[in-house]
C-alpha cells in the first residue's frame, strides 16, 4: 500500500465520521425537549463534526501550507465554541430559563 | 478523490437545515443564539470542505475570518441580553455576577 493511498482512506474515514457526528448533532437540535440538552446536542457538532471534518480534510492536503491553515481553524474553534456554550448556558441561567428536570430530581425545598 | 467532499458537504447542508428549522421554532432567544452560533461553526466547514471539492482550497483564509467573526458576535449578542447594554457595564457589576 502507497502512502497516498493510506492518506486517501484516512480522509474517507474521518471525513464519513464527522459527517455522522454532525448529522447526530442535528437531529439533537432538533428533537431534544430543553434548551440546557439542545446545547449538549450543538456541542456534539463544534467539537467532533468539526474536527473530525478538519482532520479528513488535514490527511487529504498533506504537509503543505493548507494544513498549516486547517490547524489554526482547528485551534479556533476547539477556544471559542466552548466559550461561547459557557457564555450562553450561563447567560440563559441568570435570566431565569430553568432546567427541565426529571422525575426524582426536584431541587430540595421546591416539591410543595 | 472528490466524492468524500461530495457526501461531506451534503451532510453538512442537512445539517444546516436542520440548525435553520431550530433557530426559527425555538421557544426561546437562547435557542435561536444557539442556533445562530452552530450555523455558523457549519458554514465554517462548509468554506473549507467546498474549498477542497471544487479543488482550489484558497478559501481557508475566508473560513479562518469567519470562524472569529462568529465567536465574537455570539459574545457580542450574550452581552447586550445578559447586560441589556453593550457599551459597557453599570457599577452594579458585583450584584450580576
Amino acid at each position: 500500500m502507497s502512502a497516498a493511498l493510506v492518506a486517501e482512506v484516512l480522509s474517507w474515514a474521518f471525513l464519513m465520521a464527522g459527517s455522522v457526528f454532525l448529522l447526530i448533532g442535528g437531529l439533537g437540535l432538533i428533537r431534544l425537549p430543553d434548551f440546557y440538552t439542545r446545547i449538549h446536542a450543538a456541542g456534539i457538532t463544534d467539537t467532533m463534526g468539526a474536527w473530525l471534518i478538519l482532520i479528513g480534510l488535514m490527511f487529504s492536503a498533506g504537509w503543505t501550507l493548507i494544513s498549516v491553515k486547517l490547524v489554526m481553524l482547528l485551534f479556533f474553534l476547539a477556544v471559542t465554541s466552548p466559550l461561547a456554550s459557557h457564555a450562553l448556558a450561563k447567560a440563559a441561567f441568570l435570566r431565569g430559563l430553568e432546567p427541565m428536570l426529571g422525575r426524582g430530581l426536584e431541587i430540595e425545598g421546591d416539591d410543595d | 478523490m472528490i466524492a468524500q467532499f461530495g457526501v461531506a458537504t451534503a451532510a453538512i447542508l442537512v445539517c444546516m437545515a436542520m440548525t435553520l428549522i431550530r433557530s426559527i421554532a425555538g421557544p426561546t432567544v437562547f435557542d435561536r443564539v444557539l442556533a445562530v452560533n452552530s450555523f455558523g461553526t457549519k458554514t465554517v466547514l462548509l468554506i473549507a470542505v467546498y474549498g477542497f471539492l471544487s479543488g482550489r482550497p484558497d478559501f481557508l483564509d475566508l473560513a479562518l475570518v469567519y470562524a472569529l467573526m462568529n465567536f465574537i458576535g455570539t459574545i457580542a449578542v450574550m452581552k447586550f441580553s445578559r447586560f441589556g447594554d453593550l457599551a459597557g457595564m453599570e457599577e452594579d457589576e458585583e450584584e450580576i455576577l
